[in-house]
């Protein structure tokens, strides 16, 4: 085989010639790069975004950062899956618009995106932008680890998009299975793509989820225990826990992965003593508890979101805390049951469902606990109550489709039909996305100082509360009726009217969307008669309402001291909030660096020449990579001092502006 | 195509004691967890109407917090339900176990199934002959199959007989069916495996006594024998592939599908 | 409401350095998981010999234990280090370091060796699934060792050019930690991998 310099990248295989709907991909990939390249230079900006937003070490920045790059990617996921929706709607005796190896490219990447690149940001984005601030810290613990998990998120969704444009991506769903996912069945690009982007970004969320831990057991304020800190910061510990102890399965699995396919190696190929059930075991032990590793976030946002919007204390403090770390430990011992199938013993099958069931247990006490919240409550309907209402109910349908496909016998029937495919988009939609939104919505005037437009967000919710009914009400009933996920056409008429009403829910989704971006649009435009001048525009109970929207860089001038659990509702009650201290001290603050886009960017060529078995820029790239952060550790000054008298000067103007907002 | 009217909705209007008992334990399960579906619902938006502070007729007690009863409730509550639907879970899976001969009073019909791209060929060892995207079987008699797949992993499925189990290259999976009248049901590959994967779905007919000796007769007239070449041209990746018969089988054909893969090494 | 200390802008230097430590220990942990997963696969593909050889054709008693003999030692050396440290001795930090650096050095090429006759006897990782568990398990201990190596090349420039300060005193605890990791993962490598093997 002759050497060449561009591995296996030739322009026949590169250009997605194969349909008119992926040149049109691609084509709307590159405007979409193009312009915002473009915006940047026209308005002269990009010293600006790149010494405050790019470089930026700073929680609230990098956080920003996380989740513009969520709604972006939440915006090509949900393409995919309206792309399938209406293929499908269309399929009936017919190959619709898209052919098979489109169709499969889309079903592979929406669940990619959406569980790596947009829900993972989504959730690190709140994390970073709050916790601190809930905690009473002035920034993660590691805030340049913060800068590099994001490059490396940023730089496998990178490798996602790229994918439209140069090669193809992966027909082998978001999970990989082999063999097909294999280089014997699947010899082109689109596996390794798929690989290397999750291989990038997951080391990412497994830093992500060392900073998180870190900064939550080590960097509280005086007098936050653990059993004072909010709902959100004890979710937030337990997904950490699991990012650090499950994302090292998802890493061993796509490397085994990627040495079968390059190396032609034999851990899951059905030949020479490969074993794909291994593949399916370790793929899931990563798996299962990355499903709470989206989930338990959301449901600290929907605590937090209660309890402000309904006056009242959490209802059971204890109860959530100890029914989050149990989801935590149980979602290690049960991803058995995405293989019931698989011809385990009836012992082995039951234990594992069992081991599930046991799950709905700590779940339904927080659903109690929240409404118990609601009970005798005083409840303002903010958006982002609303998604927390909506959450309740649909979730709970989710939650029993779960239970019915724990019963082995039940799986056997609903496995890998749409049945399923309804079941976790009802635990998913509701059980995260609902609840990032609802945070995104609570949590904006803290991150930019003005509120959302509120009836947008009303329109944006139920749009997408029908919309989801409609989408995936006919995909349980479709999996009743025989339907297995992943069908490019059929040939069964009597699936075709669900199918068409589930492509009319998705086109209500899609409404939401645009009620989002509108909220977004008008909220900017409106923003003058949208200032947040108090830092706390709901009346809030935790510590984040104490800092200025937008906080100041260090947050916390003086660290709050912290007596009850919703620390700043007692500072409140005791009249002891915004508080002039005797005097100001300089604070440290981590001084900005490139490294971090840096690192990011040599992990993005390096699994881009892995794809195209590019091996001199992959090697180049990763030395590069490597002296990178050698060179860092070098560097001493991470650091930069604020002097007390600037902080003095901006604590000021925020106590001249809230004495004026109080004699209003 | 494969010449059956599928039935609507077969999870629901199943043919067979198996996906009768699977879909039972569903609806139990279902009823069962009402006992908590419907006070959430009911919560929900009686709070939600009675304690909304533009006008609600509920009391509002900011500092109320926590009920020790109210607490022990909603933990035992659910975990009691739990305990019943675990007892019921650890039954009915083993005594549906898909491994398990089912007892019809009758000597099962053995059936040895392989997973192809993208079609499923059929051999039965006992009448030495094979049928490609077509399963016929009496009606009444148990019919136990043994699974294995020449490709990708599939996974084999008669919705409205029973519920499905992998096809692995190198492995054999067992299940066990019956189907307790006549009918032509639909049957299907449900895991995802490639271009061909819509269409490889076949014909599960499910015949009299008589009709099924009829359909062996048929099959024992056709031409094709199934030996080492005629197998390997009907393993390569075809879609769409007509319901064809065969009318003998190369001894123990099954077994070396299966030692193809089984810790060989190809020369 | 402010509490004398508590209240100092300036987080304690003690504090940061503690929270490296919990946070370098996490990343063992998570770490430590790898090559778990990586335990596991080789022990379900250990019979997986596709008709090539096993564990019992390709080890050799010797050189396993002269690996092993090299690793322990590196480790002991990295210990002296440790010592040279906490007494503020910088030239023998230095040496002890550069004594570690040559026993891992030597320890890597006795696995480069190693692999090279097994590709040699046409037992490479692509012969069959329990080769290929047995490549990449060790090998990945061995890349791990190698990356201990450039840590340890980037220790000895900080020691020289910066001397002694608090964080790189701070880095070289944590290398420690790496080092010794190491020599923990391959005792289990030895007695899963190399001795069942020899003993067949």
């Amino acid at each position: 085989m002759e050497m060449r310099i561009l591995g296996r990248l030739t322009a026949a295989d590169a250009l997605p010639l194969y349909s008119w709907v992926a040149i049109g991909g691609a084509v709307v990939t590159i405007l979409g790069f193009l312009a915002i390249i473009g915006t940047i230079t026209w308005l002269g900006k990009w010293r600006y975004v790149w010494t405050e937003w790019l470089t930026s070490l700073d929680h609230k920045r990098i956080g920003i950062l996380y989740v513009m790059l969520a709604l972006v990617m939440l915006l090509r996921g949900f393409v995919d899956a309206i792309m399938m929706r209406a293929q499908q709607a269309f399929a009936l005796n017919s190959g619709g618009y898209l052919p098979p190896e489109h169709f499969d490219q889309i079903f592979s990447s929406h669940g990619t995106i959406m569980v790596f690149f947009m829900a993972m940001p989504f959730l690190t984005g709140l994390i970073n932008i709050i916790v601190p601030q809930q905690i009473g810290a002035r920034d993660v613990a590691f805030p340049f680890m913060n800068s590099v998990s994001l490059w490396l998120t940023a730089a496998g969704a990178g490798l996602v998009l790229i994918s439209l444009v140069v090669g193809r991506f992966s027909t082998a769903g978001w999970t990989g299975y082999p063999p097909y996912s294999g280089a014997g069945y699947n010899p082109g690009v689109g596996v390794d793509y798929w690989i290397w982007a999750i291989q990038v970004s997951g080391i990412g969320s497994t830093l992500s989820g060392i900073n998180f831990i870190v900064t939550i057991l080590k960097r509280r304020a005086p007098g936050m225990k653990l059993m004072r800190m909010p709902l959100f910061c004890w979710t937030t510990l337990a997904s950490s826990i699991l990012m650090v102890f499950a994302f090292p399965a998802l890493t061993v699995t796509t490397a085994l992965l990627a040495l079968d396919r390059i190396f032609d190696m034999h851990f899951f190929t059905n030949t020479d003593g490969g074993n794909l059930m291994n593949y399916i075991n370790l793929f899931w032990i990563w798996g299962h508890p990355e499903v709470y590793i989206l989930i338990l976030p959301a449901f600290g946002i929907y605590s937090g979101v209660v309890s402000t919007f309904a006056a009242k204390r959490l209802f059971g403090y204890k109860s959530l805390v100890y029914a989050t770390m149990a989801i935590a430990l149980l979602s290690f011992t049960v991803w058995l049951h995405h293989f019931f199938t698989m011809g385990a013993s009836a012992g082995v099958n039951a234990f594992f469902g069992v081991a599930t069931m046991v799950i709905a247990v700590p779940t339904g006490v927080k659903v109690f606990d929240w409404l118990m919240t609601l009970f005798r409550g005083r409840i303002t309907f903010h958006p982002s109550m609303l998604w927390t209402l909506g959450f309740i109910v649909t979730f709970t349908i989710g939650g029993m489709t779960g239970v019915l496909l724990a019963l082995p016998p039940a799986d056997y029937l609903m496995h890998n039909s749409t049945f399923l495919v309804a079941h976790f988009h009802n635990m998913l939609i509701p059980g995260a996305l609902f609840g990032y939104l609802a945070g995104y919505m609570y949590w904006f005037p803290k991150a930019f100082g003005f509120t959302l437009d509120e009836r947008w967000g009303k329109r944006a919710f139920w749009c997408w509360i029908s919309g989801f009914y409609l989408a995936f009400m006919p995909l349980y009933m479709l999996g009743f009726m025989g339907m297995a996920r992943r069908m490019e056409r059929y040939d069964v008429a009597a699936w075709q009217p669900p199918l068409v009403i589930a492509a009319l829910g998705a086109a209500v989704i899609l409404a939401g969307i645009a009620c989002l971006v509108i909220q977004l649009i008008a909220s900017i435009r409106t923003r003058e008669r949208r200032r947040d001048l108090t830092g706390d525009p709901w009346d809030g109970r935790t510590l984040e309402w104490l800092t200025a929207s937008p906080p100041a860089p260090y947050n916390f001038a003086v660290l709050p001291q912290v007596r009850d659990i919703d620390a700043l509702h007692e500072m409140k009650r005791r009249g002891a909030v915004y508080e002039r201290p005797e005097r100001y001290e300089d604070i440290l603050l981590p001084r900005n660096t490139g490294a971090g886009v840096l690192i990011g960017g040599f992990a993005f060529v390096f699994g881009f020449s892995a794809v195209w078995h590019i091996w001199w820029a992959a090697a180049a790239a990763l030395l590069a990579l490597l002296a990178a952060a050698a060179a860092r550790s070098f560097c001493d000054r991470t650091e930069f001092r604020l002097s007390a008298s600037e902080i003095q000067q901006i604590e000021e103007r925020r106590l001249r502006q809230l004495a004026g907002e109080e004699a209003l | 195509m494969d010449g059956c009217t599928p039935i609507r909705a077969p999870i629901l209007h199943p043919a067979g004691p198996v996906a009768l008992a699977e879909r039972d334990l569903l609806f139990t399960a279902v009823f069962i967890m009402l006992v908590v579906l419907i006070p959430v619902f009911v919560m929900t938006f009686l709070f939600a109407w009675r304690y909304r502070a533009s006008g609600g007729k509920g009391r509002y007690t900011p500092n109320w917090f926590y009920s020790g009863k109210i607490d022990a409730l909603i933990w035992l509550v659910p975990a009691a339900i739990v305990v019943i639907l675990a007892c019921l879970l650890w039954s009915e899976t083993h005594r549906l176990d898909p491994y398990r001969q089912l007892n019809a009073g009758t000597r099962p019909l053995e059936v040895e199934a392989v997973a192809q791209d993208w079609k499923w060929l059929f051999i039965y060892p006992e009448h030495g002959i094979a049928s490609v995207n077509e399963l016929a079987f009496p009606a009444g008699r148990p019919l136990s199959l043994k699974i294995t797949s020449d490709t990708v992993m599939n996974s084999f499925f008669i919705p409205a007989l029973g519920g499905q189990i992998y096809a692995m290259a190198g492995m054999q999976t067992r299940l066990n069916l019956l189907a307790d009248r006549s009918g032509c049901f639909r049957g299907r590959n449900m895991q995802y495996s490639g271009d061909g994967f819509p269409d490889q779905h076949f014909a599960a007919r499910a015949l009299s006594a008589e009709a099924f000796e009829d359909w062996v007769a048929k099959a024992r007239k056709s031409p094709e024998r199934l030996d080492a070449t005629s197998y390997r041209a009907l393993a390569a990746p075809s879609r769409d592939h007509p319901v064809s018969y065969y009318s003998g089988v190369a001894p123990r054909l099954f077994d070396s599908i299966i030692a193809k893969y089984a810790g060989q090494h190809p020369e | 409401m402010s509490i004398a200390g508590k209240d100092t802008a300036v987080l304690p230097e003690a504090d940061v350095y503690e929270q490296r430590a919990l946070g370098f220990w996490l990343y063992l942990m998570s770490d430590a998981i790898i090559f778990a997963l990586l335990f596991a696969t080789y022990l379900v593909m250990v019979g997986n010999t596709a008709g090539g050889p096993g564990g019992g054709d390709l080890f050799s008693l010797s050189h396993t234990f002269g690996e092993t003999l090299l690793l322990l030692t590196s480790s002991l050396t990295f210990g002296l280090a440790s010592v040279a440290l906490d007494s503020g001795n910088r030239r023998q930090l230095l040496g002890w370091l550069a004594v570690t650096f040559a026993l891992g050095l030597g320890f890597v090429a006795m696995e480069l060796r190693e692999f090279h006759g097994l590709i040699a006897l046409g037992a490479g990782p692509e012969r069959s699934g329990f080769l290929s568990a047995f490549f990449t398990l060790v090998g990945t201990h061995g890349l791990h060792v190698s990356a201990g190596l450039v840590f340890i090349l980037v220790m000895m420039a900080q020691v020289a050019v910066k001397g002694l300060s608090r964080p790189v005193a701070s880095r070289l605890e944590r290398l420690g930690l790496f080092w010794h990791f190491l020599d923990i993962v391959w005792i289990g490598i030895f007695s899963a991998v190399y001795l069942p093997g020899i003993l067949q």
